[in-house]
């Protein structure tokens, strides 16, 4: 992983029990960091998957994807919020 | 990744506190929502929740969900909720919005409920300039009943019913919406966005925002109009319906605000003074009728009167519960008077449910009366065993037959069609009958029913006979009484 100087502005969550499929974060992501699995989920759905490094913190992945909880879009803390709705997670064990 | 990278890390994005964690669905999907992948209806539902989370309004928005696609909004978002009949919901977002004046009322519609079937709730809601946000989402298309032409349908574009394309000639043109409630005085703001690209996904997020954003500041009536991807009824994949949007339906439908008086309009005030109840009749002009709360003078403290007067088709049975009911009224009780008509106007079945209550009245229908008026004698055996122990029938003949006096009911049973005859006309036995009622009840000074009968009885006449009809029913039961009393 990146060190604390070179660290991705943003980082992304896919949630795989959610996620349909459909491909439009794929579209959306400018930086290509997001792709299809391979593999089927339990629903049937080649899924989304954050391709672990790359990500800009945009958030318009976010917003093109239609189901409500398939993608967390977290950002480096002290960068600009560009969507305001910054919100510390609590970490279990994190400092 | 490991927790101490992700720890100098804030959510930016997620899913909106406005939706339930779990969707109480049927079925095992209550993560999932039940729209087809790529679905725009998702993208949409995530923007209005995010803008109910930004603006901190989750606990008083209430949510409109209509018929179609996205009648499910009620299993998603954790705001209130009401399912509106096909196209109705702008006229429901009225009422809950007048009547609740704080709340947050949003109307959340398809092209089909909307444009087609309610075209006549948006137009007139818009034109009201309701201080209601109207969701609009357009895909061309009936999409739950699998992909119907619609109003909106394009020019050329094929569906179940126009297989060969829409014609203007046989379909007319697609119905602009936005540019259509545009030409209105009273919107405050409309415009028309799309789901055709990130730059296009993220205006739509703006103008849902900021069409909550100006009923909360009482500005008045907000619609957006979102051309949205219906990839299962389109054909299309996800990404192709998202090109569509873009590259073939914006061209009947340009993007771009229509109407913008957010500037010019003052906000509402949503506080102002409503009339308490006692200042009612005054506004409606029926004060020196009216007398609310507290003791009404000549009427005792607690009336409870459940009553249902029945008999054929021309004996006056509506007429006399509407004397009741006036009275009651003139005399300041909560009343009710339902009338139930037989299918034949003269000879059938006729009846009425007459309540007078002190409180307020829960129900119209009476259907186990403490007092029935029995007219003819198959309506006392249809209704004699809805009477409520200890109640009363008052029956226009001889006797009331043994069995249908059960549970200590009380009864006077006279032939008042014949006393009627000998005071001069068959037709004021509903009026004796009623004077005995009143007599035996006590609940309405004679005044009350005086005015009321001068009001509903057009004929001097007849003013004139009903009023000593009245009387004699009272004394009829008076000497009833007395003559019980001498038996014992
Ligand atoms: S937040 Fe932006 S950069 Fe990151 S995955 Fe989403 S679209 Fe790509
Ligand atoms: S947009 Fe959402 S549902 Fe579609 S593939 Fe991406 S994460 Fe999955
Ligand atoms: S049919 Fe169309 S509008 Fe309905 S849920 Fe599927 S994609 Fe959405």
């Amino acid at each position: 992983m990146a060190d604390a100087e070179n660290r991705d502005r943003g980082q992304l969550r896919l949630s795989e029990d959610e996620c349909k499929g459909c491909g439009l974060c794929v579209e959306a992501c400018a930086f290509k960091v997001i792709s299809l699995s391979e593999g089927l989920n339990h629903y049937g759905y080649r899924t989304a998957m954050y391709a672990g490094a790359g990500c800009s913190g945009c958030g318009i992945c976010f917003l093109a994807c239609p189901e409500p909880g398939a993608i967390t879009v977290l950002r480096l803390r002290g960068t600009a919020a560009a969507h305001g709705r910054g919100r510390v997670i609590s970490i279990p064990g994190a400092a | 990744m490991s927790n101490e990278v992700l720890a100098d890390y804030d959510i930016a994005q997620c899913k909106a506190d406005a939706f339930y964690d779990q969707y109480d669905r049927k079925g095992e999907l209550q993560h999932q929502t039940h729209y087809c992948p790529g679905c725009g209806h998702g993208n949409i539902s995530k923007m209005l929740a995010s803008a109910i989370d930004d603006l901190g309004i989750q606990d008083r928005t209430i949510l409109i969900n209509p018929v179609g696609c996205s009648v499910f909004g009620y299993y998603y978002f954790d705001v209130g909720n009401v399912q509106a009949a096909h196209g109705r919901a702008p006229a429901v977002a009225t009422a809950v919005k007048r009547s609740r004046p704080h709340s947050i009322v949003v109307s959340y519609q398809g092209d089909g409920d909307l444009s087609a079937i309610g075209s006549a709730e948006i137009l007139h809601a818009a034109n009201r300039g309701e201080n209601i946000t109207a969701i609009f989402v357009n895909n061309a298309t009936y999409s739950m009943t699998g992909g119907q032409a619609g109003p909106t349908t394009l020019i050329g574009q094929r569906s179940t019913t126009t297989p060969n394309g829409r014609s203007a000639a046989n379909e007319g043109y697609p119905l602009r919406v936005s540019e259509l409630l545009s030409t209105l005085a009273a919107p405050v703001y409309i415009e028309r966005v799309g789901l055709g690209n990130n730059k296009q996904i993220a205006q739509a997020a703006r103008a849902i925002r900021r069409a909550v954003e100006n009923q909360v500041r009482g500005l008045g009536f907000s619609l957006i109009e979102i051309l949205s991807p219906c990839p299962t009824i389109w054909k299309m994949t996800p990404v192709e319906a998202q090109h569509w949007v873009r590259d073939v339906m914006e061209r009947t439908y340009p993007l771009g605000v229509f109407c913008d008086r957010t500037k010019e309009v003052e906000p509402r005030n949503v506080d102002l003074p409503k009339p308490a109840l006692s200042e009612i009749p005054a506004l409606l002009e029926i004060a020196d009728t009216v007398q609310l709360a507290g003791e009404i003078p000549g009427v005792p403290s607690v009336v409870d009167l459940h009553i249902r007067v029945a008999g054929f088709g021309g004996q006056g049975v509506l007429l006399l519960g509407e004397v009741l009911a006036e009275a009651g009224l003139n005399a300041g009780l909560e009343v009710s008077w339902l009338p139930s008509y037989g299918p034949e106007m003269r000879s059938g079945t006729s009846n009425c449910h007459v309540r007078l209550s002190h409180s307020p009245i829960d129900s119209p229908m009476v259907s186990s009366p403490n007092v029935l008026i029995a007219m003819n004698e198959p309506s006392l055996r249809k209704f004699s065993a809805t009477v409520r122990p200890g109640g009363w029938i008052l029956y226009n003949g001889d006797a009331v037959p043994q069995e249908c006096l059960q549970n200590d009911i009380h009864s006077l049973a006279l032939p008042f069609t014949h006393l009627a005859d000998e005071l001069g006309d068959s037709r004021i036995t509903n009026m004796l009958m009623l004077g005995a009622l009143l007599e035996i009840t006590g609940v309405l000074p004679q005044a009350h029913v005086d005015s009321a009968l001068s009001s509903l009885v057009k004929s001097a006449r007849f003013l004139s006979l009903d009023r000593s009809a009245l009387q004699q029913g009272r004394s009829l039961y008076r000497e009833r009484q007395k003559a019980m009393l001498l038996a014992e």
